[in-house]
């Protein structure tokens, strides 16, 4: 049980928001190019870390938007919110681990 | 077996207080070198050593984990077992799993405690009960015992369920499998812990793999924090960590890991002989012997390791509970905790080859797993034992994934144990 600091609306319950999955995650440019294993690993393919965890959360009790957040998964900890595709702690790829 | 349980050693053992009772299994230093390492002494870890070493002659075998062995989900779940899955290639695996848990306290010499009780899974709306005819339907094609019972009959089996039309979700019907139950689920793990000890398999407590050593694609042994082991072939059943674990070996997976809790409550006399599962308003409960009512709960929606979850889940669960069962809304819990389960996008497992030559892998098990354990086991003994899945498990391929032959059991298993 944790809050969230919704960049719209402020810190608010967990329970107000949706959690949708790993952040950061890039649609290919040109999906009939790839070859099957690359869809595959494009669609369901995860990092799942313990630890840092780039992902995404909707205010769907609130403004609804989504968003960008970095937790920690084993403390549940937040490091930071942003606005999505902008997570403050991703590095260069863009991959936070 | 070297020492047998039986009337006679317990009646043996009684004599002398019960103070000199062998340890159920050894605690050996790690050797240099293995034919199989198990990473992972779960339910599922221990099976699979057990079934190398009865049905493949595989004894030069060791089980590595990093706490103590039974302590992951094994030691956390509800313990529901059934096997009346929807589709072909699940209803094979999870019946050979039931027809294994029928004959496996007398093939262990170990009480599991496997009770077959029966389970319900309770319909509440029109769509759902199409589901369940459905899939009771698929069931007897596959042989499988499951029958569709009205309210009434289940009024009537479990006179303390709400049934009235006037409930906020009222119970329409239900699936009903009688062969389904429960088991005792430290006792499985220390059962077949014993068996495959006795059978020559090194079970090595507290040893945390921490590296996953390859040469050319092809894995060489671990890393763990009692030092480096080799091994010919290496099995991962870790469950939760899976995906830590295949990090290690250099490869993804499809899986998530997220909490999920259950509860207890104080004990009372036998009220439910049976167990009581809805996937409408999610809730699951049966009671134990020592007459605590165990409730499941769902799990949260986020990734997490920390085998807790949030508090509003709980309060979700039990209002369910309430609901079906108001005469248990004075009962007091006196005890959570969670578990790290493993998710998979179709809601079934993944048993067999990994990228990486000679290492397999054993996860996905999800919310569902424990009822598969004998039979988890023993067709992964297969695989590491012939480098090739058994029938029962090729259809759970990693690379499903990527020609598209998903089983999507989402609608029988999704959310229910
Ligand atoms: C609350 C709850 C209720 C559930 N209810 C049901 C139910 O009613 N019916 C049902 O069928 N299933 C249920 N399940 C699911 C079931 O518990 C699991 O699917 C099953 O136990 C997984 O088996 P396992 O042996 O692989 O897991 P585990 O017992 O978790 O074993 C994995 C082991 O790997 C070890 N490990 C991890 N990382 C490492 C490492 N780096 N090195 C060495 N060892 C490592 C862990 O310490 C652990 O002991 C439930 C789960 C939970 C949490
Ligand atoms: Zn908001």
């Amino acid at each position: 049980m944790f809050q969230i600091d919704c960049p719209w609306c402020g810190p608010r319950d967990q329970s107000e928001f949706a959690y949708a999955g790993e952040g950061g995650i890039k649609r290919p440019e040109d999906p009939s190019a790839l070859t099957d294993a690359e869809w595959a690993d494009y669609l369901f393919m995860r990092q799942n870390p313990r630890g840092r965890h780039h992902e995404q959360w909707r205010h769907v009790h609130g403004c609804g938007q989504f968003f960008d957040v970095v937790r920690q998964t084993v403390t549940y900890r937040i490091e930071s919110v942003d606005l999505p595709g902008r997570p403050a702690l991703a590095n260069a790829s863009g991959e936070v681990r | 077996m070297k020492n047998r349980y039986s009337i006679f050693s317990l009646a043996r053992n009684a004599l002398s207080h019960h103070e000199k009772w062998d340890r159920a299994w050894r605690s050996p230093e790690p050797q240099p070198a293995y034919d199989v390492i198990i990473i992972g002494a779960g339910g599922h870890g221990l099976a699979t050593a057990y079934y190398l070493a009865k049905e493949h002659g595989i004894t030069n075998v060791a089980v590595v984990e990093k706490g103590w062995l039974g302590g992951g989900n094994t030691a956390r779940n509800t313990t529901i077992v059934r096997s009346n899955y929807l589709y072909d290639e699940s209803a094979h695996l999870f019946e050979k799993s039931l027809k294994l848990w029928e004959g496996l306290s007398q093939e262990l010499n170990y009480n599991v405690m496997f009770s077959q009780r029966g389970v319900y899974n309770l319909g509440h709306t029109l769509q759902e009960m199409r589901d369940i005819h459905r899939r009771v339907n698929a069931n007897r094609l596959n042989g499988i015992d499951s029958e569709v019972v009205d309210a009434r009959q289940i009024k009537q089996e479990v006179p303390i369920i709400n049934t009235s039309p006037d409930a906020r979700y009222p119970i329409l019907g239900a699936s009903l499998q009688r062969r389904a139950g429960t088991a005792r689920h430290d006792g499985v793990a220390w059962g077949y812990a014993r068996a495959a000890d006795a059978r020559g398999v090194d079970i090595i407590e507290n040893c945390e793999v921490t590296n996953i050593l390859r040469d050319g694609g092809r894995v060489t042994g671990v890393e763990t924090t009692r030092g480096t082991i080799k091994a010919k072939k290496v099995g991962i059943v870790v469950a939760g960590h899976s995906g830590v674990l295949a990090d290690m070996a250099g490869f993804r997976l499809p899986v998530e890991s997220h909490p999920l809790q259950a509860l207890v409550s104080e004990p009372v006399k036998p009220v439910l002989d049976t167990v009581i599962m809805s996937n409408a308003v999610h809730g699951y409960i049966s009671q134990s012997d020592k007459g605590e009512l165990v409730i499941g709960a769902g799990i949260d929606s986020y990734n997490g390791y920390g085998q807790r979850g949030s508090f509003n889940i709980i309060e979700e669960t039990i209002a369910a509970i309430k609901e079906m069962f108001p005469m248990f809304s004075r009962m007091r819990m006196l005890r959570h905790w969670g578990g790290i389960v493993d998710t998979t996008p179709d809601a079934t497992p993944i048993i067999g080859k990994t990228p990486v030559d000679n290492l397999f892998i054993n996860c996905g098990w999800g919310t569902g797993g424990f009822k598969a354990t004998p039979g988890s086991g023993w067709v992964f003994a297969h695989t590491l034992a012939t480098g090739e899945p058994h029938p029962i498990n090729a259809p759970f391929s990693l690379d499903r994934y990527t020609t598209g032959y998903l089983v999507d059991e989402h609608g029988a298993a999704g959310v229910a144990h």
